[in-house]
């Protein structure tokens, strides 16, 4: 204490320096507005970049809860698609969901179990299963795109072939116009796939959308696939040869949508009346 | 006229020519403004003492502030140069001799160059401590010191002709 007492008496002149200049400093940064405002404002840039980290470090830890929350909603928005619903006229009372007599597509969450991208025929693992209205032949898809097809059910799990597989085969169009082609996997790169069978009068430049078409049976109409990467001419046939970039990434897929086509099974009777007329 | 009076009548004097002929006139390049109050803390008596000293510049450019509207400014800055000026008298004028503990710094009692010296490196330290505080940015710090360095200088021209409109002789404080 007494140190402390004879260094001020010492310094006295720093000391009374100091505080005046303390008290000159406060006034300057208390009565002028253009001081004070720019003391606030550097305050609140310091609190406001920290509170930014925090806040950063804070929501990892909401993440899965609002993960889950974004899956809801992403199915429930992804139910009221339009073009999930036929409607051959519209004096219809609205009814529970999946019961709704004019829906076609019904979007039905699922986790990925499991996943693989580095075989030549790929498949995904998803939680749901025949026990929850999921069929073979059914779409998949993820939020951000194609996935691929079911292949095999049992009660609680199914099995999908990815796109990333030999034997996919989906019917696409460009999201901007006419002609449809098929796309399928070169079973080379993960990250792309092909379009074939496009026909050359369509006009096609790179970052064109690539979409499902409506006249697949499985898959909604519209839904987005890939953005063309290269285009090369396939000489022999007139037909395009489309590098797609796929709009999934395979590698760090972890929700999906088993898309069921309520009205598969009158599709499918009635195609077949078609091609065995004894029937 | 005793020390004090002497004093007194300086302060208005400086604050009057400040406030209402230098701070009224458009400022110069529209960007420069000369401060010649600050010579009534630089011509203040030797004997004065540090902590009086202090007292004084932060009373005195609280007054400033007064007038020129800017609460603090004018006396943080005067209060840095009455802290720097007893340590720059020292180093400036070694020869602490009998009598010029009554004297003031002053051309004759100093001498050309060191009180220009004086002079200068004081008003540097008070305009670009003033600078800085209005600005509170060094912003481009190439604008920042060719406006402290010609303000220096515009304030330094005051200086020189206030020196030499009203000649200060150590003599007269001897009588």
């Amino acid at each position: 204490m007494n140190i402390i007492l004879l260094l001020i008496r010492r310094n006295v002149t720093l000391v009374i320096f100091l505080a005046l200049q303390a008290l000159s400093l406060t006034m300057l940064f208390r009565f002028n507005r253009y001081h004070k405002s720019i003391v606030s404002a550097l305050y609140n840039e310091m609190a406001g970049s920290v509170n930014l980290r925090y806040d950063g470090i804070l929501r990892y830890f909401s993440l899965r809860a609002q993960n889950e929350e974004l899956l809801r909603q992403n199915t429930r928005l992804l139910n009221e698609l339009r073009s999930n619903f036929d409607r051959p006229d519209t004096a219809r009372l609205t009814a529970p969901l999946g019961k709704e007599p004019d829906r076609r597509f019904l979007f039905l969450p699922a986790k990925v179990i499991s996943n693989q991208v580095s075989a030549r025929k790929n498949y995904i693992l998803l939680h749901r299963g025949a026990a929850q209205g999921v069929a073979v032949n059914m779409a998949v898809v993820s939020p951000a795109g194609v996935v691929g097809t079911v292949v095999q059910t049992s009660p609680n799990m199914c099995l999908a072939m990815s796109l990333l597989h030999a034997q996919s085969k989906v019917v696409a169009v460009l999201k901007k116009g006419s002609g449809f082609g098929e796309v399928f996997w070169d079973g080379l790169d993960p990250r792309f796939l092909t379009l074939a069978k496009l026909p050359q009068t369509v006009r096609v430049s790179r970052g064109d959308t690539v979409v499902t078409s409506s006249y697949s049976d499985k898959y909604p109409p519209g839904y987005i696939i890939g953005v063309v990467d290269k285009v090369m001419n396939d000489q022999g046939t007139n037909t395009y040869n489309l590098r797609v970039q796929s709009a999934v990434e395979f590698q760090s897929l972890q929700h999906a949508f088993v898309v069921a086509n309520l009205q598969a099974i009158e599709m499918d009777s009635l195609t077949r009346k078609l091609q065995d007329p004894n029937d | 006229m005793t020390e004090i009076m002497r004093s007194v009548w300086r302060a208005l004097a400086f604050l009057a020519v400040q406030v209402l002929l230098l701070d009224s006139i458009p400022p110069l390049h529209r960007f420069l403004t000369p401060s010649i109050y600050l010579l009534f803390l630089l011509w203040l008596p030797l004997r004065v003492g540090q902590l009086q000293l202090l007292f004084l510049s932060f009373v005195y450019g609280s007054v400033m502030d007064m007038f020129s509207h800017t609460p603090g400014l004018h006396a943080s800055a005067c209060i840095w140069v009455a802290f720097a000026r007893p340590g720059l008298i020292q180093l400036l004028m070694p020869r602490q001799e009998e009598d010029a503990i009554r004297v003031e710094p002053s051309l004759l009692s100093m001498g050309l160059v060191p009180y220009a010296t004086y002079l200068l490196l004081l008003t540097l330290l008070h305009h670009g401590w003033v600078v800085f505080l209005e600005w509170l940015d060094l912003g481009d710090l190439v604008y920042f010191f060719i406006k402290v360095l010609a303000t220096t200088l515009l304030s330094l021209l005051m200086m020189a002709v206030t020196e030499l409109a009203f000649r200060r002789d150590p003599a007269d404080d001897r009588r």
